[in-house]
C-alpha cells in the first residue's frame, strides 16, 4: 500500500541535483536544436501550426507539464538519462525497427481521444477515459532503472501511480490470475509495422501478484511532462525489474485471465524471450550474455556496467519468485 | 583512361572509403556518437564492411557490361582492402567494448553464440585475401591459384550476411536489402556465363561455375 502524501512543496518547485541536470540537459538540447536546425525548425513549426489549425488536438499532448508529487518508491543514487536520449532511442517497432524511427514516425499516434477497456475475469467490463485515469490518483515522480533485453539500460524519471490502484477499480474476480495488456495498433497510422513480421497488436502480461506489486507503474509521463508519443503515450506500464519489452506502451486493453496470456516476443522466439523476463545476469540470452549492460548516454569507453539481479530491485521483488527456477522460467 | 583521371578517381575513392572512419573518430572524440556509442560503432563498422564487400562484388558484373568499363578492375583491390579494414575495426570493437579484452569471454562467445562464430569465420576468410593482395603475391601464386583463393570472398560475404541475420531480433527484416543485392550480384556471374554460352551458339552443357 502506498504511504505517499501530497508534499507541502510540489516536487516541481525543488531543483534537485537531478532536476538541475535535467534542466541543463534540456538547455543543451534546446541550444543544439535551435542552432543546428533553425530553418528546419521554422519549417516544422509552420507545419505543426498548420496541422493544429486543420485538426486541433483536444487535450494534453507531449510537453504538457503534469502536477506530480514525490514518491518513496523512487530509485536514488543513479544519474538520470537525458530527455534527448530517452526520447530518441526507442524500440517501438510499429513505427520502424531502427532506434531513431519512433521519434521520427510516431507523430501520428492519436493520443486523444483515448480509452482503456477492461474486460475478462472482472465483475463487469468497463471503459476508462484517459483523462479519468490521469485524475484517479496523485501522479508520482518515480525514477526507475530501465534494462532492455538487448543489454542497454537507462535511468528514467517516470510519472504515474501504482498499477494496483487501477486494478482495484477494475474489480477483478478471484479467478483472475494474470493480466494481459494490449497496445494500440492501426496499420494506417503505424505504416512501418511491416518492417518486422510481428503479429500485431503488441501483447504483454503479468502474473496478478506482479501486477499488484507497488513498483509496477501505470505510467503517464516522464521528466514531469506528458509522455512523448515514441515513449508509449498516452499511457503505458513500467515494470522496472523486468526486461524493457515487458513494459508495454500505448495500452488500449487490460484483460484479466485465469491462464498465462500469449505475449508478443515469446511468440516470436520462445527460446529467447520468456514470460517472466526478470533481469538476471546469470541467465544469458541465447545469442548474447546478460552479465553486463551498456548505459545509454555515456562515452563508448565508459558504458559497460555489471547487470544487477532483478535490475537492482531484488529487495522488493525477489520474494515473488521464491522457489522458482529462474533459469527455467526466464 | 588518362593517368591523371585515374589518380583523381583513386584519390576520391580513398576519401570516400575513409569517410565513415573519420566520422567515427570525430564522433568518439566529441562524444557525439548518439545515445549508445558502442552500438553505433559496431553497426557503422559492420555495415560499411558489408557495403564495401558488396561494391567489390559488383565490379566484375558491371565492367562486363562494356569493354570501356574495364578500368573498374583497378579499384577492386583498394575497395577490398578497405572492406577488410572495416571488418577488422568491427572485430576490434567486439574485442574491446564487448569482451573487454578477456580471452575467456571471447572463447565462450565464439563457441556459444552462433552469430559471433560466423562473424569470426567471415573475418578469417578475409584475412588470407588481404595478405595476398599484393602484386608480389599475385605473381608468386600465379593467376590461376590466386583466382581460386580469392573466390573465398563469396563465402565471406555470405557469412557476413548470415552474421547480420543471426544478430537481429527474430522477425526484424533489416538485413533484407543487403541480402537481395548480394543475391543478385552472386547470381550475376553464373548468369553471365550462361548468357555467353548462349550467345556463342552453344547450349550450356554443365552448370556454369561462378567466375
Amino acid at each position: 500500500m502506498l504511504i505517499a502524501k501530497p508534499a507541502d512543496i510540489a516536487s516541481s518547485e525543488i531543483t534537485s541535483r537531478s532536476g538541475y541536470e535535467w534542466y541543463m540537459n534540456r538547455r543543451k538540447f534546446l541550444r543544439g536544436a535551435i542552432s543546428g536546425a533553425a530553418v528546419a525548425g521554422a519549417a516544422a513549426l509552420g507545419a505543426e501550426r498548420l496541422a493544429e489549425l486543420v485538426s486541433p488536438s483536444i487535450a494534453a499532448h507531449a510537453e504538457t507539464k503534469l502536477e506530480t508529487v514525490k514518491s518513496p518508491l523512487t530509485t536514488t543514487g543513479e544519474t538520470l538519462t537525458s530527455f534527448e536520449d530517452i526520447t530518441h532511442y526507442n524500440n517501438f517497432y510499429e513505427f520502424g525497427v531502427q532506434k531513431g524511427d519512433p521519434a521520427q514516425n510516431a507523430g501520428g499516434l492519436p493520443t486523444r481521444p483515448w480509452t482503456v477497456r477492461v474486460d475478462g475475469k472482472v465483475k463487469a467490463p468497463k471503459t476508462f477515459d484517459i483523462d479519468a485515469l490521469l485524475k484517479l490518483r496523485p501522479l508520482e515522480d518515480r525514477v526507475y532503472r530501465h534494462r532492455c533485453v538487448e543489454a542497454w539500460s537507462m535511468v528514467i524519471p517516470w510519472v504515474g501511480y501504482s498499477l494496483s490502484e487501477f486494478i482495484k477499480q477494475c474489480d477483478p474476480l478471484p479467478s483472475a490470475k494474470y493480466v494481459q495488456f494490449l497496445s494500440y495498433y492501426n496499420g494506417k497510422v503505424e505504416k512501418w509495422a511491416s518492417e518486422s513480421t510481428i503479429n500485431w497488436p503488441y501483447s504483454e502480461g503479468l502474473r496478478m501478484d506482479e501486477a499488484m506489486h507497488p513498483l509496477t507503474l501505470l505510467t503517464f509521463g516522464l521528466y514531469g511532462e506528458v509522455l512523448p508519443n515514441q515513449d508509449g503515450a498516452p499511457v503505458r506500464i513500467v515494470i522496472p525489474w523486468k526486461y524493457g519489452f515487458k513494459s508495454a506502451k500505448s495500452i488500449v486493453t487490460v484483460r484479466f485471465l485465469d491462464k498465462q496470456p500469449a505475449t508478443t516476443w515469446n511468440d516470436m522466439a520462445s527460446n529467447e524471450y520468456g514470460f517472466y523476463s526478470n533481469v538476471n545476469p546469470d541467465v544469458d540470452h541465447p545469442r548474447w550474455s546478460q552479465k553486463t549492460e551498456r548505459r545509454i548516454g555515456l562515452p563508448f569507453y565508459a558504458q559497460r556496467k555489471a547487470t544487477l539481479m532483478f535490475n537492482g530491485y531484488g529487495d522488493q521483488v525477489a520474494s515473488l519468485y521464491n522457489g522458482m527456477n529462474l533459469k527455467r522460467y526466464y | 583512361m588518362k593517368r591523371s583521371i585515374l589518380i583523381l578517381l583513386k584519390t576520391l575513392t580513398w576519401v570516400a572509403c575513409l569517410w565513415p572512419f573519420a566520422l567515427l573518430i570525430y564522433g568518439a572524440v566529441n562524444n557525439n556518437l548518439g545515445p549508445d556509442p558502442t552500438a553505433k560503432i559496431t553497426f557503422a563498422t559492420g555495415s560499411t564492411t558489408l557495403n564495401l564487400l558488396t561494391i567489390t562484388l559488383a565490379i566484375t558484373p558491371v565492367r562486363r557490361l562494356s569493354p570501356r568499363l574495364n578500368w573498374l578492375i583497378k579499384f577492386r583491390r583498394l575497395l577490398g582492402l578497405f572492406a577488410f579494414f572495416y571488418a577488422t575495426l568491427h572485430l576490434l570493437t567486439y574485442v574491446a567494448l564487448y569482451a573487454g579484452f578477456d580471452i575467456n569471454t571471447m572463447l565462450a562467445d565464439v563457441e556459444k553464440r552462433r552469430f559471433i562464430t560466423v562473424g569470426v569465420i567471415a573475418w578469417l576468410l578475409l584475412l588470407p585475401l588481404a595478405a595476398t593482395s599484393t602484386n608480389w603475391a599475385i605473381r608468386t601464386l600465379g593467376g590461376k591459384r590466386w583466382g581460386w583463393l580469392h573466390k573465398l570472398v563469396y563465402v565471406a560475404a555470405v557469412c557476413g550476411i548470415i552474421h547480420y541475420w543471426w544478430q537481429v531480433k527474430p522477425g526484424v527484416l533489416s538485413p533484407m536489402s543487403n541480402t537481395l543485392i548480394l543475391a543478385v550480384l552472386l547470381a550475376a556471374r553464373p548468369a553471365w556465363d550462361l548468357w555467353q554460352k548462349w550467345v556463342k551458339g552453344k547450349k550450356p552443357v554443365t552448370q556454369a561455375a561462378g567466375g
